[in-house]
């Protein structure tokens, strides 16, 4: 019998509390292919240390309170994904240690301490990543879980945007070891494509990364950057962007400037948020429930 | 803009030899704008341009790298202090064309903008 997380809520809120113990932790049900369905939480574009009243008078309340979100959902996560731009930038080295610095000490408040960091230009393209790599290591790697293999990859420590050959060569060799069909989820934190070039949303060589990951068939991309909910397909590898948790941002190229969307008193915390995705075996697929720092 | 400096200006095609300091002859008949790149605006900011009219754009960065990138153009170089970049093009379309900062360079990149006007 398969149960994923869903149904096991349902069951339990129907049923006065079903227990699926072999579900837990994570609820993880066996895919038809063996693999275990499980399911991860992206947090995204916190920019700690950010000051703006006018487009989030609450920026130092907003992170705890997402933190808050995802330690009281019923079932925890596998692990959690920061996409990039956990601080906001500074030109002050010591400054950007120090938000570096409080921003993981924040998030130590979170109950499930399997996270992946990733870093965004806010954090990293100032110095290069080094500040970045004093806390939280290397800005691009890999890690296998139930079945699907993550690469992290990094094209904001270089100011200009680019992977970089190094990077793509590591790529390609990481790659190289994976069948044709292995399940593959990258995470970035800008988009692989020409999301909005007029708005410096795009990766200088993305082409390139997604060239090289074109040829395997399971492949989904999840990114931040950009502050919003974004769904693009580059053949049959799909790009989702996150929502940010400081501020939302306007739809890639509906005005001439990228201002950040205005704080609205009458809806807070509108536009920000986190997801849940539910990685699922067979049929290979990827369930997004976008969830609100806040429930209305 | 003297005769000699007119004929000290490099183009888009040439931008590896701006970047060393090679200087490369220009048209007679191009109009030269130059352009300051500085945290975080373009000066000027709005560059009109006539459609059919050779121009070179002149870049200078006195802070740190800069990138100038008009997409719907498909102009673009990055801007490195202590060295003049060359962006030469004719236009042949009129509109307004925005252009930005690419290169990451800190708080306010994101607002380092302009527009060039081809009537």
């Amino acid at each position: 019998m398969k149960v994923d997380r869903r149904e096991f809520l349902k069951l339990s809120a129907l049923g006065g509390g079903a227990v699926l113990a072999s579900s837990l932790p994570g609820c993880a049900s066996l895919g038809g292919g063996g693999e275990p369905d499980f399911y991860f939480v992206q947090l995204s574009d916190t920019h700690w240390g950010f000051n703006g009243p006018v487009v989030n008078p609450d920026a130092r309340g907003t992170l705890p309170k997402a933190i808050d979100a995802v330690n009281a959902l019923t079932v925890q996560p596998d692990f959690i994904v920061f996409t990039g731009d956990l601080t906001h930038t500074t030109d002050d080295p010591q400054e950007r240690r120090r938000r570096l610095a409080e921003f993981k000490q924040v998030v130590k408040g979170l109950k499930n301490q399997d996270i992946h960091f990733l870093a965004g230009e806010h954090d990293a393209s100032l110095d290069k990543g080094a500040a970045w790599k004093e806390y939280f290591g290397e800005t691009h790697y890999t890690f296998d879980h139930k079945g699907v293999h993550f690469i992290a990859l990094d094209n904001v420590s270089d100011p200009a945007a680019r992977l970089g050959d190094e990077q793509l060569e590591w790529l390609k060799a990481d790659l190289a070891k994976q069948p044709k069909d292995a399940r593959i989820v990258v995470f970035t934190h800008r988009p692989l494509f020409d999301l909005a070039p007029a708005w410096d949303w795009a990766t200088r060589d993305g082409d390139k990364a997604v060239e090289i990951l074109m040829p395997y068939r399971n492949v989904t991309v999840f990114y931040g950057h950009i502050h919003q909910e974004n769904h693009h397909m580059t053949q049959h590898i799909a790009h989702h962007s996150a929502k940010s948790l400081i501020f939302p941002l306007p739809a890639p190229g509906s005005q001439p400037k990228r201002d950040p969307i205005k704080w609205d008193a009458s809806a807070p915390y509108r536009g920000l948020g986190f997801r849940e995705i539910e990685a699922e075996a067979k049929p290979v697929k990827y369930d997004i429930q976008e969830m609100p720092v806040v429930k209305a | 803009m003297t005769t000699r400096r007119r004929l000290l200006i490099g183009s888009a095609a040439l931008l590896a030899g701006a970047a060393a300091g090679i200087r490369v002859l220009a048209q007679p008949n191009e109009r030269v704008i130059p352009v300051v790149a500085r945290k975080f605006v373009f000066l000027p900011s709005t560059i009109n341009l006539k459609k059919g009219e050779p121009v070179v754009l002149e870049f200078t960065a006195p802070e740190v790298v800069m990138g100038f990138n008009a997409p719907d153009l498909k102009l673009r170089t990055d801007i490195v202090p202590g060295t003049v970049a060359h962006v030469r093009f004719t236009p042949d379309k009129a509109g307004t064309f925005p252009f930005l900062c690419d290169v990451f360079c800190g708080d306010g990149h994101e607002g380092m903008s302009g527009t060039i006007v081809v009537t």
